[in-house]
């Protein structure tokens, strides 16, 4: 993989993230119809995709520097942004070991791991981090293992441990979520947790979706894509910082909408943890500003149908009321009524 | 995956220890609880026998420990009377069906028998809070000595009525768990116990292999390519499709997403997913190919 990564850009106050040609031609595009509706639209999380952001386990992209000090700044104001529940000890080493080992295997010029049995060598040359440490010794690290690593990788991670005959968040990194909050759903069962998700509930979506969570395998992860609507590409749209972000919504007009815009897609992996049997849960959001998505016809086009027939409390719950016509209005100008085929891959190799 | 037999240690006349190395790499690491299933080479057919991995996760081999069956599928008695050093043999990745409950204070774990093996692996939990009561037979008991670590707090019983269930169950503060493995009877037993003490369903766990995708072989016919496919007791309907050549969609391939829905024309279904609801279910007009099969001899699908 060639992955060049931008220096620091920033996601909150003068927003200077924007994606390079190669990003947007890699973006995960979420709709592979012109109709959008739930489903549990889980596959098996297997190395390769519509674009090269499937290319790796955990996707590590141009943007990895930002993210992180993104992350880091949100974790200072609001430490509980990470969490993770005592009984979860050896989730949290299960996590660490995964996410270097994947790391470390997709992409080598930036991560190393040296294991001589419980002692490992982590080295992260994008963040100028070499450690030392004791696998299963926490004193060894600067963090707790979960915390230590999570820091360290792209998207927001969830612990659930499976008991009961459901699943537990119980424990949790998030500092880019889709307004939801980790210290109010800590501890909470599966569906708790989904409880405020409109129409799933009755088309019986989480009952089967849990149903097959429990019985998701060792040595095979599954994937879901989610979506929803940003105004500006900012990471933190928490539920604790909505003062700072909610009036940020207001200020979108027909006149900045294509720039301030972005449409926010989570690549959501679901991963069996080996020594705790719990399931990790990685959300990886993407984000995209609606003029650098409409650079790929095919995705402007459908975008644009995708928005204009969206049930109205699918819109609702996406936070999308009030600016769902200034998108409208923004992408029919590309929508030439063409047919347009089945499928999220961009169609074209360069913009 | 291939593995190689690379120790045999005899524990007992019936009991004995197998070492499992990897033939090349790094095993997939195995948490308490996970076991293996070996896939074993007999005349006709294979035998796929489940045993729990009793190595630390993280080691580099596989140990298990296995009783001959007397009334044997053949797996355990190959096992005991053939399997020799050096032979390889195909292991089916690590899987997990009696994780100990993290949340429990205190765990009380009581086994019978090779009932004994699931909690081994729980020893590796890194600062377990247990009290273990191990039933054996007493002409296993030197092999049971063996196994089990030599602690106060765990305590080997022979022979029947050796160990006095009811009241070491009342014995129990509220934050303890009970975990059970053995012989069903044991089981039942113990459970019985348990429930007439008052304890909660979910303060209660065993030991259970499930999620196979075989059982009894069928025949199915698909009405619109004209194939008939013979779907055998180790593989799912959707496995013989697609080895028929056949590509029927398909996305989970665990019962859940509803990709593989497939008309019934004729025929029961017997259905394992969830997907279908109650009333789909009974209607057996629809199958998931994934993980159903068949009540009749043969079914006919719309495909």
């Amino acid at each position: 993989m060639n992955l060049i990564i931008k220096p620091a850009e920033t996601f909150r106050g003068d927003y200077t993230y924007t994606n390079s040609d190669e990003a947007i031609l890699r973006f995960p595009f979420p709709f592979p119809e012109d109709i959008y509706m739930y489903a549990v639209n889980v596959e098996p999380h297997v190395r390769g995709g519509p674009t090269s952001a499937y290319d790796a386990v955990f996707d590590i992209d141009e943007h990895y520097v930002g993210d992180m000090e993104d992350r880091a700044i949100t974790l200072a104001e609001d430490p509980l942004r990470c969490q993770v529940l005592p009984h979860m000890n050896e989730a949290e080493w299960d996590t660490l070991e995964l996410l270097m080992e994947s790391l470390s295997y997709d992409y080598p010029e930036h991560f190393t791991l040296t294991k001589n049995g419980d002692e490992w060598h982590w080295v992260n040359r994008p963040l100028n981090i070499d450690q030392h440490f004791t696998f299963g010794r926490r004193e060894t690290l600067p963090y707790g293992p979960f915390e230590y690593i999570t820091r360290q990788v792209q998207g927001d991670f969830s612990v659930q441990d499976q008991r009961d005959g459901t699943l537990y968040m119980d424990g949790g990194m998030v500092t880019s979520q889709a307004d939801w909050s980790l210290n109010f759903d800590v501890g909470m069962t599966f569906h708790e947790w989904h409880g405020p998700v409109p129409l799933a509930h009755e088309a019986g979506v989480f009952d089967r979706a849990l149903q097959y969570l429990l019985r998701l395998q060792h040595g095979k992860p599954v994937r879901r894509l989610n979506w929803t609507i940003t105004a500006n590409p900012r990471l933190d749209t928490s539920p604790e910082n909505y003062p700072i972000w909610g009036p940020e919504k207001a200020e979108i007009n027909p006149a900045n909408v294509a720039h301030r815009m972005c449409l926010r897609v989570e690549v959501q992996t679901l991963t069996r943890l080996p020594r705790s049997n719990a399931i990790l849960f990685g959300i990886r959001g993407y984000l995209i500003r609606l003029q650098e998505l409409a650079r790929v016809k095919k995705w402007a086009i459908r975008m644009h149908r995708v928005i204009r027939d969206l049930h109205p409390q699918i819109a609702e719950y996406k936070g999308m009321p009030r600016y769902r016509q200034f998108i409208i209005d923004y992408l029919a100008s590309y929508d030439d009524g063409s047919h347009l085929n089945s499928g999220t891959a961009p169609e074209q190799d360069a913009l | 995956m291939k593995l190689i037999l690379a120790k045999i240690k005899v524990l007992s006349p019936s009991i004995r220890h197998f070492t499992l190395a990897p033939v090349s790499g790094t095993l997939p690491v195995a948490g308490a609880g996970a076991h293996v299933v070996l896939e074993i080479a007999g005349p006709g057919r294979v035998w796929k026998n489940a045993y729990s991995i009793i190595s630390a996760p993280g080691a580099a081999t596989y140990e298990i420990v296995v009783r001959r069956v007397e009334m044997s599928r053949g797996g355990s008695a190959w096992l005991h009377d053939h399997a020799q050093i050096g032979k390889v043999i195909e292991v089916q990745p690590p899987q997990n069906l009696f994780t100990p409950p993290r949340t429990a204070r205190k765990h009380l774990l009581l086994s019978a028998g090779i009932g004994i093996t699931p909690f081994l692996s729980y020893l590796h939990v890194p600062g377990l809070n247990y009290e273990w009561h191990h039933c054996g037979k007493a002409e296993d008991a030197a092999a049971f000595k063996a196994l089990l670590p030599d602690a106060a707090h765990v305590t080997l019983h022979t022979g029947r009525n050796a160990l006095n269930l009811a009241a070491l169950l009342a014995a129990q503060k509220l934050d303890t768990h009970l975990s059970l493995c053995g012989p069903e009877a044991f089981m039942d037993f113990a459970l019985a116990t348990a429930e007439h003490a008052g304890w909660p369903a979910q303060k209660i766990h065993k030991e259970s292999f499930g999620g196979a995708t075989g059982g009894e072989p069928f025949t199915v016919h698909l009405r619109r390519s004209g194939h008939t496919i013979n779907v055998g007791a180790d593989q799912s309907l959707l496995d013989a499709l697609e080895a028929a050549g056949l590509a029927p969609p398909c996305l989970c391939r665990g019962g859940a997403c509803g990709e593989c829905k497939l008309p019934v024309l004729a025929g029961v279904p017997a259905h394992h997913d969830h997907y279908l609801s109650a009333t789909e279910r009974a209607a057996n007009d629809a199958i998931m190919i994934c993980v159903s099969r068949a009540q009749t001899q043969e079914l006919v699908l719309d495909f």
